[in-house]
């Protein structure tokens, strides 16, 4: 029982993750950024030295973790702000959809660079090996990662959460959310707080590198992408641009899939994805603009 | 012209609503150049085609054909309602199962889908009878989904044709006695002359401009335009997007008939996220809210990633031969791609159409 509790919340964990740095950018420019995946797998694979082979050549990776860590937040950082500056800053004026296309383009682009660079094989690579002892809490063994993925995320979340309320940057950003055109007006400026939110966005996508890295114990191209779908969905369920709602939504998607997972009948397990989003259109359709409905996303007539 | 002149008789009457009805048809004729043009765009392509007879090239091309029809049907629902739909592409998966259900060799059927109901088993049509069948199929299957969707708008519906298409994904990729679960379903007869193809594009454009200048599509574009006033004057929302939606579900699931039967094999993961961003990129980069947009942009890009495809294999200058290294190809693309964005917005051709003459008013 306690086992499909922490489940629930490490998968979770890592949803949230992701919706929260979507739902960040979303709120300043109203940008659905399908790039963040790859984004994501740049990280990990910043931890590696370009080969074709099958097995990983580590090169960043044997960096002792106090260094590690931030190494790999900052690669996530600066890649993601050199993304805002080389593309979105043309697309200031586009209609969302032209944006969507464009961050796809874009993520396309990170792809196939990693792909030339390391090919699409699968590597395997040991990430913080010490991380996968198992650690015994009210009679159940959990691997010691699965603790520090839930202690790490909310430990992020309570940082952003002071950072947005206490900070200038927090306050500035929060207004820039809620109504962009009034809050340059009132000399925020615009560049730097969407840059700020791209630093951050990166910064957590290299934290999700982290911990889905040393969980599954692969690089692979293709691993943000299952995240993202996920965390996408959830910032949509949560509520557009709501950063709360983001991550009770990644929550909540987590929790949906372990337990249909530990529920549903043996014959329809294979069936839970396509459970898990009929449950998503189900709540769409009674709460068709989210569970928290961000300020500033209402439709106005 | 007999309704011409029956409605200028009557026109003098106090009857007003019918002095309207010529108009109607002047629409059709100010506009048919556009899928006429279109259509001889793509005969022209199959002619040249036709003619250069190599085997590679014709397959490339029906696969061009095969991209028109996706993104035609996509533009049925996303140019005119503008809402964003990431799920299409599940009615084109539920149309290339139900042509290989209904075209491989009872036999074969027998051994390897021994799910399917006794009667579905038994059939083998022709193909082309098949792709009509598996068209109104996907068409129903849109309708019955449309019902439930059509209700949201925004970001909202098109995280939810997302989920239908993650959900037909996933029941696709497990029901192992119906589908073949994650496995290639083989044996759909290939059909490898290009007429065919070329057919099925131009009868898609054509079903895009008579449901875009129909009663319904007009609405509808006047609610993607302005959706406070059209439900103001009367126009129901969810009912004209539900038209769109099933019209295009169609249009989506003779594409998917016609790429089964183009390679012969299919697979769920073929239609899921790679073909469903492929073909939006294709109808954005072109131009969302025009169907000449939706068959230029396919065309164009298509022909960019054949000739980048073309220097990666190596194009020989001189003594030596230049080639791009792997992976270019698609970097190059995507590039390309945010630099035509980045220049034009909203697409190449924006929302205008393809006509011979200029509009006299704007």
């Amino acid at each position: 029982m306690l086992q499909i509790v922490f489940d629930a919340l490490t998968l979770g964990s890592l949803y949230a993750l992701g919706a929260l740095g979507i739902a960040l950018i979303f709120g300043v420019m109203r940008l659905v950024n399908f790039a963040h995946g790859d984004v994501i797998a740049f990280c990990v694979f910043a931890l590696l030295w370009p080969s074709v082979d099958a097995v990983a050549i580590v090169f960043a990776g044997n960096l002792p973790w106090y260094l590690l860590i931030p190494f790999v937040v900052l690669v996530g950082a600066g890649l993601s702000v050199l993304c805002e500056i080389v593309v979105f800053r043309r697309f200031r004026d586009a209609s969302p959809a032209t944006m969507m296309i464009a961050s796809f383009a874009l993520g396309f682009v990170i792809r196939y660079f990693l792909l030339m660079l390391f090919t699409s094989r699968p590597k395997s690579i040991s990430l913080l090996p010490a991380l996968s002892q198992p650690v015994e809490i009210f009679g159940a063994r959990l691997p010691l990662l699965q603790l520090i993925t839930i202690v790490t995320t909310l430990l992020v979340l309570a940082g952003l959460t002071i950072f947005l309320r206490r900070t200038r940057f927090g306050l500035e950003m929060r207004a820039a959310a809620e109504n962009f055109a009034m809050a340059r007006m009132l000399g925020v400026r615009a560049n730097r707080v969407i840059m700020l939110a791209f630093a951050l966005s990166g910064a957590l996508a290299g934290a999700i590198a982290l911990i889905f890295g040393s969980q599954t114990g692969t690089a692979d191209i293709q691993m943000g992408a299952a995240i993202m779908l996920m965390a996408f969905i959830a910032t949509v369920i949560g509520g557009l641009g709501s950063l709360g709602g983001a991550v009770l939504a990644g929550f909540l998607l987590g929790a949906a899939s372990v337990v249909m997972q530990v529920v549903l009948p043996v014959d329809a397990r294979p069936f839970r994805d396509a459970f898990v989003y009929g449950a998503v259109i189900l709540v769409l359709l009674f709460r068709p603009q989210g569970l928290l409905v961000a300020r500033g996303t209402k439709e106005r007539v | 012209m007999s309704n011409a002149t029956t409605v200028d008789t009557h026109a003098l009457d106090s009857d007003k609503i019918a002095v309207r009805q010529p108009s109607r048809f002047s629409l059709a004729g100010r506009t048919i150049w556009t899928p006429l043009l279109l259509s001889l765009l793509l005969v022209a392509i199959a002619v040249i085609t036709f003619m250069i007879g190599s085997r590679p090239f014709n397959q490339t091309v029906i696969d061009v054909f095969v991209r028109v029809i996706l993104v035609v049907g996509l533009y049925v629902f996303i140019g005119n309602s503008g809402v964003m739909s990431f799920g299409h592409i599940a009615f084109t998966c539920l149309g290339a199962y139900a042509a290989a259900w209904l075209t491989i060799n009872p036999a074969m059927k027998k051994i390897s889908l021994p799910g399917l109901p006794e009667w579905l088993l038994a059939t083998k049509l022709p193909y082309w009878q098949a792709a009509v069948l598996a068209s109104l199929f996907a068409g129903v299957m849109a309708l019955i989904f449309g019902r439930v969707l059509m209700r949201l708008s925004g970001i909202a519906a098109s995280i939810a044709t997302f989920a239908v298409l993650a959900m037909i994904n996933a029941i696709y990729s497990n029901w192992e006695s119906v589908t073949g679960a994650t496995s290639s379903v083989v044996g759909i007869p290939i059909v490898r002359t290009i007429w065919p193809y070329m057919i099925a594009a131009v009868v898609a454009v054509f079903i895009a401009w008579a449901h875009a200048i129909s009663r319904s599509g007009l609405a509808l574009r006047a609610a993607r335009d302005e959706p406070t006033a059209a439900a103001a004057s009367g126009v129901d929302i969810p009912r004209e997007r539900l038209v769109a939606f099933a019209v295009s579900g169609a249009i989506m699931g003779l594409g998917g008939a016609l790429m089964a039967h183009s390679v012969g094999v299919v697979t769920p993961d073929t239609f899921y996220l790679g073909l469903t961003f492929t073909t939006l990129s294709m109808l954005v980069v072109g131009g969302m809210g025009s169907l000449s947009g939706g068959v230029i942009g396919v065309v164009l890009l298509s022909a960019l990633i054949q000739a980048l495809r073309w220097l990666e294999a190596g194009v020989p200058i001189g003594d030596s031969t230049f080639a791009i290294p792997k992976g270019l190809q698609e970097i190059a693309l995507g590039i390309i791609m945010i630099v035509i964005l980045a220049l034009r917005p909203t697409g190449l051709m924006g929302n205008r159409e393809v006509t011979l003459f200029r509009k006299k008013t704007k």
